[in-house]
């Protein structure tokens, strides 16, 4: 049961301001889409939740349930139950899947998974995702497809049991048929996880149809120009992102 | 930094560093003589032919200057290296060796290692070996496995015709020095047609301070047999430095397949500089696979002479230098006959100020039609104290010949700590799974067992690195 609070948050890269000035409220069990244009800083967001050293907060504040995570290291947010599936996901090489997988789930969890048990999910979570089982001996992310690495990331999602779930651009590099693999996996989370949150980040409404977030915002400019329903994302969706530009400036 | 000092003395290193009081039977004086190279022939009952040898390798020594490139050897002291220390008994069942040894080996696993996964077990204890052992049923197919010096009582010709012929005395100075001195190591035969399913491995340990081992290993594969030979080897710590020189000699005959395997974790105060080659004939494979964990100063370039018509050589290395050691390793590959392959792949790994060089020769003769080499060294640097420095050197003098050489060098991405403490993992974790990884295509052709107890040692040395930086 979580729910995450970014206040007036500025971010900064090098002297750069990309983010000016967030403010948003995730509850628990709510699906809140984020939508902007390429450079409207919706990675930024993502990540400086999650931590990204690259990334420096001049301002504001992120509570997971009052409380600011600030202070927390990357992978401290992460064993507070915050999972961000990325963009684009590093490469490790040497590094294969169910490695990664099975470290951080018992890096998580207090008490050690049955590696049987870990085998049987691995195999059910997979198949769902029509993914190639060959695919965990691999090295993580490494020559993988654009539907591989994010069908990787959905994966870790369904393993990992997150409470607070930011899904970075899911649909970019996805051909229709993985994407409605991906959306409806995700969904299927949201119904398992009722408790979570879960922030999409997207370009696009194509995802959005199958996830049906009830918040929508627009990010231009490092500004939220605009909050509303999932009407928003169609609104978006058939005038582009140009009619928020002058509310972007705006607001300068 | 005292935080720093109490870890590197961590307990499981120094499992391997522990010293035990055992008492030798025999301790040469101090210092390299004639008389101390006549007396180790003496008490070894050498035939005539074998002191030659060894006074031979004494002149050959004395005559050589100090390499003039590499690592700084004026630290050694030749004259305050003890050459020969016999230790008690030597025997063919666990049960028989002396308990204050047996205790050694018990301590660092190899009985319970030899019973779960060896054909064979030579386990040497300063100069000689304390135990030989070879499984039922392979001595009935021909094959043998013992010490160097019980070999060449019971098979003189054979050793006699093999030894130091395909690595010559006078090598270098130290394959000179080893001559001179040399005392125990192993001795393999795989009769024609055989192979030898699990390993055999012989294990050494150097116990007494500012001693010196020179073992000799000798590996003779007939045609189309088969081989895996693994080499552990360790030693306490002391303040002051002893020498570790040893000569390993392969024949790979028509078809065979040959790996060696090592894996050496001497503490740092070894100087460790070896001479290691294989001749490999036609259609024979030869594999070298080394973990170099350990030692002060090493120098070591396995070669491999492929002198046979579709002749093959694989050499994979890792090495660590970690806070004051100086890894000089590399690689040689001749390719002296037609159709010849050959891969090479090094990684090493820098930190806390140690320095790692990587010297590889490629040489591929006129006539050596469409050979093939392909070279891969990458070295992963740690922090801002520790060095690497590779040098590659191919000679290509046939045209058909195909050579290729990678080499990277880089620190650890700073990216991929991020993403997998995203998944949950603390920032040491993160980067002992990138060392590992970046380790993985060697390690995986390290066997099982030493795989485990090498990604052990890894974690171990990056937890300390995470804890300290």
């Amino acid at each position: 049961m979580k729910n995450l609070r970014i206040n007036d948050l500025h971010v900064a890269v090098g002297d750069k301001e990309i983010l000016k000035g967030i403010t948003l409220e995730i509850n628990r069990g709510e699906i809140h889409a984020i939508m902007g244009p390429n450079g409207s800083g919706k990675s930024v967001f993502s990540n400086t939740i999650m931590g990204d050293p690259r990334y420096k907060i001049t301002r504001g504040d992120i509570l997971l349930d009052g409380e600011s995570i600030l202070p927390l290291k990357v992978d401290e947010r992460a064993r507070r139950g915050i999972f961000l599936a990325f963009q684009y996901p590093q490469e490790v090489p040497g590094v294969s899947l169910s490695t990664l997988l099975w470290t951080s789930i018992n890096a998580r969890n207090t008490s050690r998974m049955d590696a049987a048990e870990f085998q049987k999910r691995l195999k059910k979570e997979m198949k769902r995702l029509k993914m190639d089982e060959g695919l965990t001996q691999r090295s993580v992310n490494e020559g993988f497809s654009g539907g591989e690495k994010k069908k990787s990331e959905t994966l870790q999602l369904s393993l990992l049991s997150p409470e607070v779930v930011i899904l970075d651009e899911p649909d970019s590099g996805l051909d229709v048929d993985a994407m409605k693999i991906v959306a409806t996996a995700v969904k299927n989370y949201t119904i398992t996880h009722p408790d979570s949150c879960l922030i999409v980040i997207t370009h696009y409404q194509r995802i959005l149809r199958y996830i049906k977030p009830r918040f929508v915002h627009v990010l231009v400019g490092g500004r939220i120009v605009k909050s509303g329903g999932y009407h928003l994302a169609r609104e978006v969706e058939s005038k582009g992102y140009e009619q928020f530009a002058g509310e972007g400036n705006a607001c300068a | 930094m005292p935080v720093r000092k109490e870890r590197i003395q961590g307990p499981d290193i120094r499992r391997y560093e522990f010293r035990t009081e055992t008492k030798p039977v025999y301790i040469a004086e101090r210092g390299l003589s004639r008389r101390v190279v006549e007396e180790i022939s003496r008490m070894k009952k050498e035939p005539e032919w074998m002191l030659r040898l060894r006074l031979r390798g004494l002149e050959e020594f004395m005559k050589r200057p100090l390499p003039g490139w590499g690592p700084n050897l004026s630290g050694l002291d030749f004259d305050a290296i003890t050459y020969y220390i016999k230790p008690e008994g030597k025997a063919t069942s666990w049960d028989d060796v002396p308990r204050e040894v047996k205790e050694v080996f018990d301590r660092l696993r190899i009985p319970e290692m030899e019973r779960r996964a060896l054909a064979g077990n030579v386990v040497q204890y300063e100069s000689e070996s304390v135990y030989y052992n070879l499984k039922k049923g392979w001595e009935e197919k021909g094959v043998i496995f013992m010490d160097l010096d019980s070999a060449l009582q019971r098979y003189p010709e054979m050793v006699k015709e093999y030894f130091m012929k395909c690595v010559p005395i006078n090598d270098n100075k130290f394959s000179a020095l080893h001559a001179a001195v040399w005392s125990g190591g192993s001795f393999a035969y795989i009769p024609r047609g055989v192979s030898v399913e699990m390993p055999l491995q012989t294990y050494f340990r150097m116990n007494e301070r500012q001693s010196g081992q020179f073992e000799h290993t000798l590996i003779i594969a007939e045609p189309g047999s088969s081989v895996h030979y693994i080499e552990g080897c360790t030693a306490p710590r002391y303040d002051e430095n002893s020498l570790h020189s040893a000569v390993v000699e392969i024949y790979a005959k028509e078809g065979s397949r040959v790996r060696y395997t090592t894996v050496q974790n001497w503490s740092k105060n070894i100087y460790n500089l070896n001479t290691k080659r294989a001749l490999v004939e036609k259609g024979a494979q030869m594999e070298w696979v080394g973990g170099s964990l350990g030692a002060y100063i090493t120098m070591l370039y396995p070669c491999s002479i492929l002198r046979g018509e579709n002749a093959k050589a694989s050499h994979l290395t890792i090495s660590f230098a970690s806070e004051g050691t100086w890894k000089d390793g590399g690689a040689k590959v001749i390719h002296a006959a037609p159709n010849t392959q050959s891969k090479v792949i090094a990684k090493s790994i820098s930190m806390e100020g140690g320095t790692s060089v990587f010297r590889g020769l490629i040489r591929i003769n006129k006539g050596a039609v469409n050979a093939k080499a392909h070279a891969v060294c990458d070295a992963l640097i740690l922090d801002d104290r520790s060095r690497s420095e590779t040098y590659p050197h191919n000679e290509v003098l046939e045209e058909s010949a195909t050579i290729t050489h990678e080499a990277t060098a880089g620190k650890i991405n700073d990216m991929m700590v991020y993403y997998l403490m995203s998944r949950g993992l603390k920032e040491e974790e993160a980067r002992s799974l990138i060392v590992l990884g970046f380790l993985d295509d060697v390690l995986r052709e390290i066997p099982f067992e030493f795989a485990i107890e090498l990604n052990r040692l890894v974690r171990l040395e990056m937890e300390r690195l995470g804890a300290v930086g």
